[in-house]
């Protein structure tokens, strides 16, 4: 008899499936009981997020960390301090946080803010994208040294650094600047935040992340065993920005603030290779040509950005298929046009929401629109950065010391432990003390 | 001579760091506009969601912070519960195999003739959404999936959001985190 009901039952199923079909939202097939008995109708559960006061904490231990290492590095210069500061940073941003928000990926919710109509952040977001850049403009990297959590996992392992050649380093060194312009693009145009996608760390971090995540962290981990910080080196977006600001900083950490007398032990001791020796007593090559090097790059300048614009405009189309409804429309009308027969779950989703394809169209190629557009400004940008870069290499500065190169240098601080003048000003400072 | 180009080099330097430190205040400013005093989670609409699969596998946590919740006033009770038991069963009994949860999450409670209650152990669920997807197609609806945000870690980018076909992923008020059914009726 039970037996019997059942399969009436799981009969009527399937009609009512068929029925389904064409109802999205169907609900009240079954009547809702009347219970006889004493029953009540449990309440379902609603844990809440985190509080609105977690991020105001969050924004004071930023700004908290960025004055104590901004102190650490240029007025006490003791690596003890920042290397505290950087590993309470991995502890807190890190681990207990999750590394969400972090500043890094800041720059994509500031792009989208910029330019979407419906989408806004929080002012804690705001804070963590600008705060960084002002202390860098201020006193150089000392987010990097003490505060991004990135970068203290990536100083801890970094135990037997080797020296880069210049070239390499200058050439991978691109990268980044590139890297910050993609993820502008994508973000602008509400393609995605690739930073997060790509993040290497939020896997270590979350420890029950998905196993690509864990491995990749895990490589560049091992890299940075050896080649020391390669994702600030030579990945990090968020660092492009700290080094332009580094580079016009009005305080920075220096090796020693007493004259360098050119005892060379401090040559090797930089992880990240940012001590540069002083310029050579006599010119190696006559102003003038150095001049005129300048004077042909800048002459060439605007033909490599209008170049490098034009390319990747008329390309825009490959940047656009990372955007989600870009893929939707060409599987929606490979579908019409009988090119598949395999429909995605996308598609399906986008044919029961019963809006019309030329809708759909019109969206997308406003979104094409704007690839358009977002691709060349990428492109002149582009142009910008590489001629830049060149610049960079040819322009002689005068040193008379060992001097840290102000982009490339995180102020870590391991310079200082190794120069005798540091020493010997230590020892003065005790006897005064 | 050797002054007065220090004093240049100083003067360009001076000038390109307050253009930097005022293109950055500027775009900050500017985004500033687009502030809100509230944060955002993110919360799945269960009107969009298709139940497709993704919000188990795509998390950053495992298992994921979505999680199957059950809401009682829309629940018919019923003995055959197609979110509970598989439409295609080898023979029609209460039996594990023929149960749709793979990770045995859900547990059914008899209240009186012929009413059952169903409840889902979230420390079990994995959000993969197939008793979701069960009764939403024969039943009332009233399992469906939610982001628990006792879990989430409220990812800059919500991997899912990303991955979700239906696109029914977005950010809304932390002071309203869910998008729960019986709320509409
Ligand atoms: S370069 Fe980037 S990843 Fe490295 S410490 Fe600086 S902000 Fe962090
Ligand atoms: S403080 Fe700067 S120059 Fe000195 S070791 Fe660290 S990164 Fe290199
Ligand atoms: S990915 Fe989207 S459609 Fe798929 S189960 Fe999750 S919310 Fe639903
Ligand atoms: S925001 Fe992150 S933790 Fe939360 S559901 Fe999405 S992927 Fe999972």
């Amino acid at each position: 008899m039970k037996r019997m009901t059942r399969i009436l039952v799981f009969s009527a199923m399937l009609i009512i499936l068929f029925s389904a079909l064409s109802s999205v939202a169907a609900e009240d097939r079954f009547p809702r009981p009347e219970f006889q008995s004493e029953y009540e109708l449990p309440s379902t559960t609603a844990p809440s997020p985190q509080d609105n006061l977690f991020s105001y904490i969050d924004t004071a231990v930023l700004i908290i960390l960025l004055i104590l290492t901004s102190y650490f590095a240029l007025k006490m210069r003791t690596r003890t301090g920042i290397f505290i500061c950087s590993l309470f940073s991995l502890i807190y941003f890190g681990f207990w946080k999750k590394g969400c928000i972090c500043s890094i990926g800041s720059i994509q919710n500031i792009a989208l803010a910029l330019f979407s109509n419906t989408y806004v952040i929080p002012v804690f977001v705001a804070l963590f994208f600008a705060l960084p850049i002002l202390f860098s403009l201020f006193f150089g990297r000392v987010y990097c040294a003490g505060v991004c959590p990135f970068g203290a996992l990536q100083d801890l392992v970094a135990i037997k650094p080797l020296t880069l050649p210049r070239w390499v380093e200058n050439t991978l060194g691109i990268f980044p600047a590139l890297y910050l312009g993609l993820s502008v693009l994508f973000a602008a145009t509400g393609s995605g935040f690739i930073i997060c996608r790509f993040d290497p760390f939020v896997g270590l971090f979350r420890f029950g992340a998905t196993f690509e995540m864990f491995i990749t962290g895990g490589i560049i981990l091992l890299i940075g065993v050896f080649i020391a910080r390669p994702y600030c080196r030579f990945i990090c977006p968020y660092g492009v920005l700290l080094k332009w600001a580094s580079a016009l900083s009005r305080w920075h950490v220096t090796i020693t603030p007493d004259e360098c007398i050119q005892c060379k032990l401090c040559e090797n001791t930089c992880p990240v290779g940012a001590i540069r020796a002083p310029s050579p007593a006599l010119e190696v090559e006559k102003r003038e040509v150095g001049v005129k090097r300048l004077v042909i790059l800048f002459l060439i300048l605007p033909f490599v950005m209008a170049g490098t614009g034009l390319f990747f405009s008329t390309i825009s189309h490959v940047f656009a298929q990372l955007h989600p409804q870009v893929q939707l429309t060409a599987q929606v009308l490979k579908e019409d046009r009988n090119i598949t027969r395999t429909t995605t779950d996308a598609s399906d989703a986008f044919r029961a929401t019963g809006i019309s394809l030329d809708t759909l169209l019109n969206q997308t190629d406003h979104i094409l629109s704007q690839f358009h557009l977002g691709a060349g400004l990428f492109g002149l940008y582009t142009g910008l950065i590489i001629i830049l870069a060149i610049v960079k290499t040819s322009v002689l500065r005068k040193r008379t010391g060992y001097e840290p190169d102000r982009e490339a240098c995180v102020s870590c601080g391991r310079c200082f432990e190794v120069c005798p003048k540091e020493q010997v000003r230590r020892k003065k400072g005790k006897e005064h003390g | 001579m050797e002054k007065n180009k220090m004093n240049r080099r100083e003067f360009f330097k001076k000038g390109l760091q307050a253009l930097f430190g005022l293109a950055i205040a500027g775009t900050t400013g500017f985004s500033l506009f687009k502030t809100s005093a509230t944060e955002t989670v993110w919360q799945i609409d269960p009107d969009i969601c298709i139940q497709c699969g993704r919000c188990a596998e795509n998390c950053v946590l495992s298992p994921s912070a979505v999680k199957c919740v059950h809401v009682y006033s829309i629940c018919g009770y019923c003995d055959l519960c197609s979110g509970y038991l598989r439409t295609d069963p080898k023979e029609l009994s209460t039996g594990a195999e023929n149960r749709l949860c793979p990770a045995g999450a859900m547990t059914r409670r008899y209240v009186e003739e012929p009413y059952y209650e169903y409840v889902i152990d979230e420390s079990l669920c994995i959000g993969c959404g197939k008793c979701v997807k069960g009764c939403s197609a024969f039943g009332n609806g009233s399992l469906f999936l939610q982001i628990r945000h006792d879990r989430c870690v409220n990812c800059n980018e919500c991997s899912i959001a990303r991955e979700c076909p239906a696109n029914a992923i977005s950010r809304i008020s932390s002071r309203n985190p869910y998008i729960m059914k019986g709320a509409k009726i």
